[in-house]
């Protein structure tokens, strides 16, 4: 795990005031505390190593104590090299934003999103082609899936969203990030539970539920980062200097508070032994089915879908540089959407062991979800009222709002699949893949790319990115991907679909199960494809970022102020 | 003082949004969930189902360690191609003691929620070893180690144990015996055969992977597909009766 200075940031923009150069410098009570607390789990893990059932988990045991005994040694380091007096939250009158940890979840979304499309791809041509499966147990598909999906939504769809958070939260609320340790605590302890889960799949360590895989000592760590964050998060609330909190931050908090209640409710297991990786959920059969669909769908809802709500509510205004289309709107997205969502996980299961009067709710519920669905997209694309001409000109400004266009795609795309008629057709079909792709490719793909685009030369001091004409060039080609892996989807999914449930003339099923996959492959060579384009797009993306960062600081960087963002009434 | 303005309450006090996000999420969700509980008609009442045998339970964890669900549903659902396709519907009460649960939500190969019986042990190897040489349409990963790696099941007790914790009817009887239990049904004819049937009705002993030099993890994967799906009798499944 790669340790910054956490203090670079700072040491840049503070000098330090002369009288303060002789004063006694003593360790903080969290920097003690934490330090202790990581020696303390360094020796743990490395008793639970030996002693671990299997050689996998000790690996994993031991990545905990090296990741402390590393910990420890950055906080102590730390301690050497900072000045006495504490960070100031202020600076001649102007908030003394911590922007390191915003810094590191910025490189780290892109360089997981990279790492998590390139396994996607390999996914992909896995069923396509089965023979780059190899025959060897970490590169078989259902260990690669698990792998996929999580560094795309939780590695990079996650650091997105805390780097993006801590930047939002700082700037309208004109506050210092809450905390000393504790945001590089989040974004590093953040970054090493992705490590474990994703070498764990690889290893066979699993839990098995969909979108929450880690087993039980990840998610355990996981839980404390999570409630460090929110903690990070709400106390820099409070600390505000504006009267109002901004919209973005009720979609973060309610992203934050929601994530953590599903996580602990979806989770909750008993390990085998505290030498084992393997635990059994307390939930079973039908009861852990609905309990693992309220979380998995709200993964979606809250993780993939409020979370990155904020980001259109602070990052489409910004950079057309207009307010919010409809304060009153977004008031009433907020609620309806966070209230609604929460019912919808039961269409993952229509015609199953479910109870049917579970199932209808679930229906109606996604049904009636579309509503707040498009009144968000109405208030994220209207803001461009008066600056559309914007969208010829401003690829980046083209990127954020092509995702949410995307966005009102998919969100009408799921409430029709959530009917249960459709469902029968469209259920363990590529129609499902297809409509997540829609959402995680075109809606937090591009609303994620354009947010990185905006926050780079931000945070680094640049003018512009370096280059906008490869902004144009990622847009086209990872356009054109889209397009290919969501139609290919649709005609896979449909096809397999009506497949299944064509009979004969004389009564009889038409197709035995296997013809129905041979018929899948042009779709999945073309489904290939579409990801291979996107992932280019991606990469044309990482080498634009690179440069940017890489060109000299511009003195009269972007002048950032936050009087746009004044709520309208 | 009209609506809006009242809602200056939850913009300009963070707690007080806290508390009104939590109040609201948690609506929908107790709905849904708390009543599965109670509910007698949750879950229907049959005679059959059983917890797992510890062979079978080791060969579930195979299971969920390579990822099957990722391309296999357990979960059969109400309509007339697929139980012509797979046999009678899932109940409720056939994945009881599952956990976690393994219905699946995409079917990139069949569903295998009634696969027991309908392949021989030879088959599922030879399947397992290299899926082309029985299905060659197949994508299906072929799992050779498997049945290269011995089943470490040194623990086996203990997992039972924690189940037995969490409401599954393990006896103290079952978990002393686990071990035992284990190595009588990955053999064929083992003098111990018929206590483990004793305590787990219905269970079949026998060498699952044709190795009786060792047990294997694909003897345990193997015993677990072959007794999916085959503990209810539908013959005497009576629908009505569960309306309550």
């Amino acid at each position: 795990m790669p340790t910054p200075n956490p203090n670079s940031d700072v040491q840049r923009k503070v000098p330090m005031p002369k009288t303060m150069v002789g004063s006694l410098k003593s360790m903080s009570v969290s920097e003690g505390a934490l330090a202790l607390t990581f020696a303390v789990t360094a020796f743990v893990s490395f008793f639970i190593a030996a002693m671990a059932h299997t050689p996998e988990y000790a690996f994993h045991a031991s990545l905990f104590a090296a990741g402390s005994a590393a910990a420890v040694f950055a906080i102590v380091e730390r301690y050497f090299n900072r000045p006495a007096a504490p960070v100031p939250s202020h600076i001649d009158g102007k908030p003394n934003y911590n922007m390191g940890p915003v810094k590191f979840a910025t490189v780290a979304a892109v360089i997981w999103g990279i790492a998590g499309f390139t396994v996607g791809v390999w996914a992909a041509l896995e069923l396509a082609f089965p023979i780059l499966n190899f025959d060897l147990p970490w590169l078989s598909f259902g260990r690669i899936r698990p792998l996929h999906t999580s560094a795309v939504i939780f590695a990079f769809g996650g650091n997105v969203l805390i780097g993006t958070s801590f930047y939002v939260v700082q700037r309208t609320c004109r506050a210092r990030l809450a905390g000393d340790l504790a945001p590089w605590f989040v974004v590093l302890g953040y970054n090493f539970f992705i490590v474990v889960a994703g070498t764990g799949y690889l290893l066979g360590i699993t839990q098995s539920k969909e979108y929450a895989e880690p087993e039980w000592y990840a998610d355990l760590w996981l839980t404390i980062v999570w409630v460090v964050y929110l903690m990070v998060f709400l106390v820099t609330l409070m600390r505000r200097k504006e009267p109002h909190i901004y919209v973005a931050n009720w979609f973060y908090l309610a992203f934050i508070v929601t994530i953590a209640v599903l996580h602990l409710g979806n989770n909750a297991a008993i390990p085998v032994s505290v030498f084992s990786p393997k635990s059994y959920i307390v939930w079973s059969g039908v009861q852990d089915a609905m309990v693992q669909w309220w979380y998995g769908h709200n993964a979606v809802g809250f993780f993939l879908t409020a979370g990155f709500l904020a980001i259109m509510y602070y990052f489409i205004p910004k950079r057309a540089d207009r307010p919010i289309y409809s304060y009153r709107l977004s008031i009433i997205h907020f609620w309806a959407l966070i209230f609604i969502y929460i019912w919808a996980g039961p269409h993952h299961l229509h015609y199953t062991a479910l109870p049917d009067w579970a199932q209808t709710l679930g229906m109606t519920f996604s049904i009636m979800l579309w509503m707040p669905s498009w009144g968000g997209m109405i208030n994220g694309i209207m803001t461009l009222s008066g600056a559309w001409d914007k969208l010829r000109t401003d690829p980046v400004l083209r990127m954020l709002v092509v995702s949410v266009a995307f966005y009102g795609m998919s969100t009408f795309e799921g409430p029709l699949m959530s009917i249960k008629a459709v469902n029968s057709l469209s259920h363990y079909t590529d129609w499902t893949i297809g409509h997540v792709h829609s959402g995680a490719l075109g809606w937090v793909g591009y609303v994620s790319f354009g947010a990185i685009y905006c926050l780079v030369p931000w945070l680094w001091n640049r003018r512009e990115l370096y280059s906008l004409k490869l902004v144009n060039w990622h847009f086209w080609i990872s356009t054109i991907g889209i397009v290919l892996y969501i139609s290919a989807m649709w005609v896979s999914g449909i096809l397999q679909g009506l497949m299944w449930r064509a009979y004969t003339s004389l009564g009889f099923l038409e197709y035995s199960f296997i013809e129905t996959v041979e018929a899948m492959h042009p779709f999945y060579v073309i489904r290939a494809i579409g990801g291979i384009l996107f992932l280019i797009g991606a990469l044309i993306m990482a080498f634009n970022i690179w440069m940017t960062i890489a060109s000299p600081e511009q003195e009269a960087a972007r002048q950032i102020d936050s009087a746009a963002l004044v709520p309208a009434e | 003082m009209s609506l809006w303005a009242r809602h200056a309450i939850f913009e300009k006090n963070s707690i007080a949004l806290l508390i009104g996000v939590l109040i609201v999420i948690s609506i929908g969700g107790l709905v849904e969930i708390v009543p599965l509980f109670y509910l007698k008609s949750t879950i229907e009442k049959v005679s059959g189902v059983r917890p797992y045998t510890p062979l079978e339970l080791a060969g579930r964890n195979i299971y969920v360690r390579e990822g099957c669900y990722n391309c296999h549903s357990q979960m059969i659902r109400t309509m007339r191609d697929e139980v012509e396709r797979y046999g009678h519907y899932s109940l409720a009460a056939e994945s009881m003691y599952d956990r976690p649960f393994q219905w699946g939500s995409k079917r990139t190969g069949p569903d295998l929620a009634r696969v027991g019986g309908k392949y021989s042990d030879e088959w599922h190897r030879d399947h397992l070893n290299a899926p082309k040489s029985v299905v060659p349409g197949t994508v299906m990963p072929a799992y050779p180690w498997l049945a290269r790696t011995e089943l470490d099941f040194r623990h086996i007790a203990d997992d039972l144990k924690v189940q037995s914790v969490l409401g599954v009817p393990y006896s103290q009887d079952m978990i002393a015996n686990a071990q035992a239990d284990l190595r009588a049904q990955a053999a064929a004819d083992h003098p111990d055969a018929e206590a483990m049937q004793k305590r787990y009705p219905n269970a079949q002993a026998r060498d699952y992977d044709g190795n009786p030099n060792a047990i294997s993890e694909a003897d345990a994967l193997i015993a677990y597909l072959q007794m999916l799906g085959t503990q209810v009798n539908f013959k005497l499944y009576d629908n009505k009766a569960n309306i309550r």
